[in-house]
């Protein structure tokens, strides 16, 4: 068992060595880090009561000034202080919304590839059905049907957005099961549970983890893209915060400070959880070290 | 650098040309066993709508006649016509055969049948998206053979960057960005575009009226550009780089071909098979980012009219634009599997 971790740490620490040449992914992480460590320590340092539109105390549109760095928003809101609870809310529907695309994903994409015939015909069936379909317009319509609120959004988000993850997964099992010590494994007794756990599973982790990272950032885009067209979660977003200074023309009357940090914060987030994702692929696949 | 020998095609998993036994077959079979998952897709699409919109919690009536008022009688009668009274399956038959009959309810928002609705916004969509596709796909192929052909260099990287980038950005904000510069005007610089819809009220005649909406055109077309062409482009680059490794371009080279001969004659050609497939197949990203840029400039298509749908919500007009998206979508992917088939006789032989 004592070797077991040893070799484990070894192999942490080879990663990290390699991870660390990536320097975008460094950058990457670097962003990360300071926008979750925002996000966590918003309720200690900040007062949520300014989010109410009924305590707002600002004045209305108001340009950055030394009280309200980022300006306010049609009500008096700060918009600092809504882009530093929407980041909360963003983060925390993109990862969950990740979680959840990547349960389904790799549960399917295993299950496919472990299993041959029917059932593994049937669920890459259904896999082709929701690579294909557009998925924002099924989260559209899922979330407009089963009502607002953050985990309507999570599920709209998740059920919509893991087939391609299925897919890799089902590749990568199909390669795994192929390996000879498999099927010694198999010669010995191994049931379907034992080989999908214990062999396939930990040799698609990696990829799983990668492919997370990516699909976190489309899901705070398709979160922040939902929250535009109508399908918030009830909280502000970032998404929402844009929504609504469409909806109060702070687009036409030139009010950049409404329109601009949320956006920003987007496009940040976004590029970071990319550039992890692309730098993670990178350690962790072989064939791509030295070509990207 | 080796390029990976790819078997299965760069354009994406579900060009699927796994199915040996239909490869065998030659190519009618093959275009017909497609044609029968396409089918499939689409049936499976019509359940799925049927169900997912009998999951409405409270009452369907009242929830599709929202904000109309109506007496327990006319409540009765719509029940009856919509035929609630009747059990699950038989209503499901029913909405099948009015589906195949085109027949996709009435709005109740709009008062009027809902494929009247549909086809009214087609006409906008279809300029808006084949506009922007024309000009995306130009653009992609032709970003990326450079990029490809100068690998690892300045404008490589640069074009890598700016597709990486563009990625990142949500479409509608884009949107909101070009309105605020380009539409509403910065500080001293006027707006230059219309900031909403397709034609003004006092919209010329004439010629003239081409040029009208070319003018509103602009900006939604633009928005769309930039968020689709990142990806033909990123394809066509990988693929292209693929070809750069093979035998036969370094014959070519040997041979004594002018640089750009060799990738005009030999190169491109090959490394388009995956891009142009990938135009087809990637049309529900292109679906998805016409309704957020119809919303943003309140283009009158069909995205907007689905935005307006859930916004409502109209039950009626959501559950009709999505089937038509959604099947639209699954049209476009078979094509591009039967193409691909037809253009590439790597795969028909596999």
């Amino acid at each position: 068992m004592n070797e077991t971790a040893a070799r484990r740490r070894g192999a942490l620490a080879r990663f990290w060595r390699d991870y660390r040449a990536q320097r975008t992914g460094l950058y990457g992480a670097a962003i990360l880090a300071v926008f979750v460590l925002l996000a966590l320590v918003t309720p200690l340092v900040t007062d949520p009561s300014g989010l109410d539109v009924t305590k707002a105390t600002g004045p209305k549109m108001a340009p950055p000034s030394a009280e309200f760095p980022l300006g306010t928003d049609e009500s008096g809101r700060s918009i600092l202080l809504m882009i530093l609870w929407g980041s909360r809310v963003s983060l925390l529907i993109g990862f969950l919304a990740a979680l959840l695309s990547m349960v389904i994903g790799t549960v399917t994409g295993i299950t496919a590839g472990h299993f041959r015939g029917w059932s593994s015909a049937v669920l890459m069936r259904i896999t082709d059905w929701f690579l294909v379909l557009p998925s924002l317009v099924l989260a559209l319509v899922l979330a407009a049907i089963l009502g607002g609120g953050t985990s309507t959004i999570i599920l709209a988000i998740g059920v919509t957005s893991w087939a391609a993850t299925a897919r890799l997964i089902r590749a990568q099992t199909l390669a795994v099961e192929a390996r000879p010590y498999v099927e010694r494994s198999r010669v010995l007794g191994a049931g379907h549970w034992h080989v999908m756990t214990r062999h396939v599973l930990p040799n698609v982790a990696p990829l799983v983890l990668a492919n997370t990272t990516l699909t976190v950032a489309s899901a705070i885009v398709t979160e922040s893209t939902l929250a535009f067209l109508g399908a918030d979660a009830g909280q502000a977003s970032w998404g929402s915060m844009l929504r609504g200074s469409y909806d109060w023309g702070a687009v036409t009357s030139g009010a950049w400070w409404y329109v601009l940090p949320p956006g920003l914060c987007i496009v940040a987030v976004v590029l970071a959880f990319t550039f992890c994702g692309r730098a993670l692929e990178a350690v962790l696949n072989p064939r791509l070290r030295g070509v990207a | 650098m080796t390029a990976p020998i790819e078997i299965e095609p760069a354009a994406g998993p579900a060009a699927g040309p796994q199915e040996g036994r239909g490869a065998r077959r030659g190519a009618l079979g093959y275009a017909l066993t497609k044609l029968g998952g396409a089918l499939l897709s689409i049936g499976m699409v019509v359940v799925a709508t049927f169900f997912l919109f009998r999951l409405i919690p409270g009452d369907p009536a009242i929830a599709y006649t929202r904000d109309v008022p109506l007496t327990p009688d006319q409540l009765a009668l719509l029940r009856r016509q919509m035929g609630l009274d009747r059990p699950l399956p038989e209503q499901f038959l029913d909405f099948v055969a009015r589906a195949l009959r085109g027949d996709l309810g009435t709005s109740y928002e709009y008062r009027r049948p809902v494929a009247e609705l549909i086809g009214e916004r087609l006409g906008p969509t279809l300029l808006l998206v084949g506009t922007g596709l024309v000009i995306a796909v130009s653009l992609g192929l032709w970003q990326g053979t450079r990029a490809a052909w100068n690998h690892g260099g300045r404008l490589d990287r640069f074009s890598t960057g700016i597709s990486l980038t563009l990625w990142s950005v949500p479409t509608f904000w884009l949107g909101l960005l070009l309105l605020m510069v380009f539409a509403a005007g910065v500080g001293p610089i006027p707006g230059i575009f219309p900031t909403r819809g397709m034609e003004d009220v006092d919209a010329p005649d004439g010629p003239m009226y081409l040029l009208h909406v070319a003018h509103h055109l602009v900006l939604p077309c633009i928005t769309l550009v930039a968020v689709v062409y990142a990806q033909y482009l990123v394809v066509m680059r990988s693929s292209l780089l693929d070809e750069i490794g093979q035998d036969y371009v370094t014959t070519a080279r040997a041979k004594g071909l002018r640089d750009a001969q060799v990738r005009r004659r030999h190169a491109v050609p090959n490394a388009l098979l995956p891009t142009v497939t990938l135009v087809f197949l990637h049309i529900g990203l292109v679906v998805q980012g016409a309704v957020t840029t119809e919303t943003v400039y309140s283009w009158p298509g069909l995205g907007l009219l689905f935005y307006e749908a859930i916004k409502g919500p109209d039950f009626a007009v959501m559950q009709g634009t999505f089937m038509v998206l959604c099947v639209a979508v699954i049209i476009m992917n078979t094509l591009a599997d039967v193409l691909y088939h037809v253009l590439d006789p790597r795969v028909r032989s596999a």
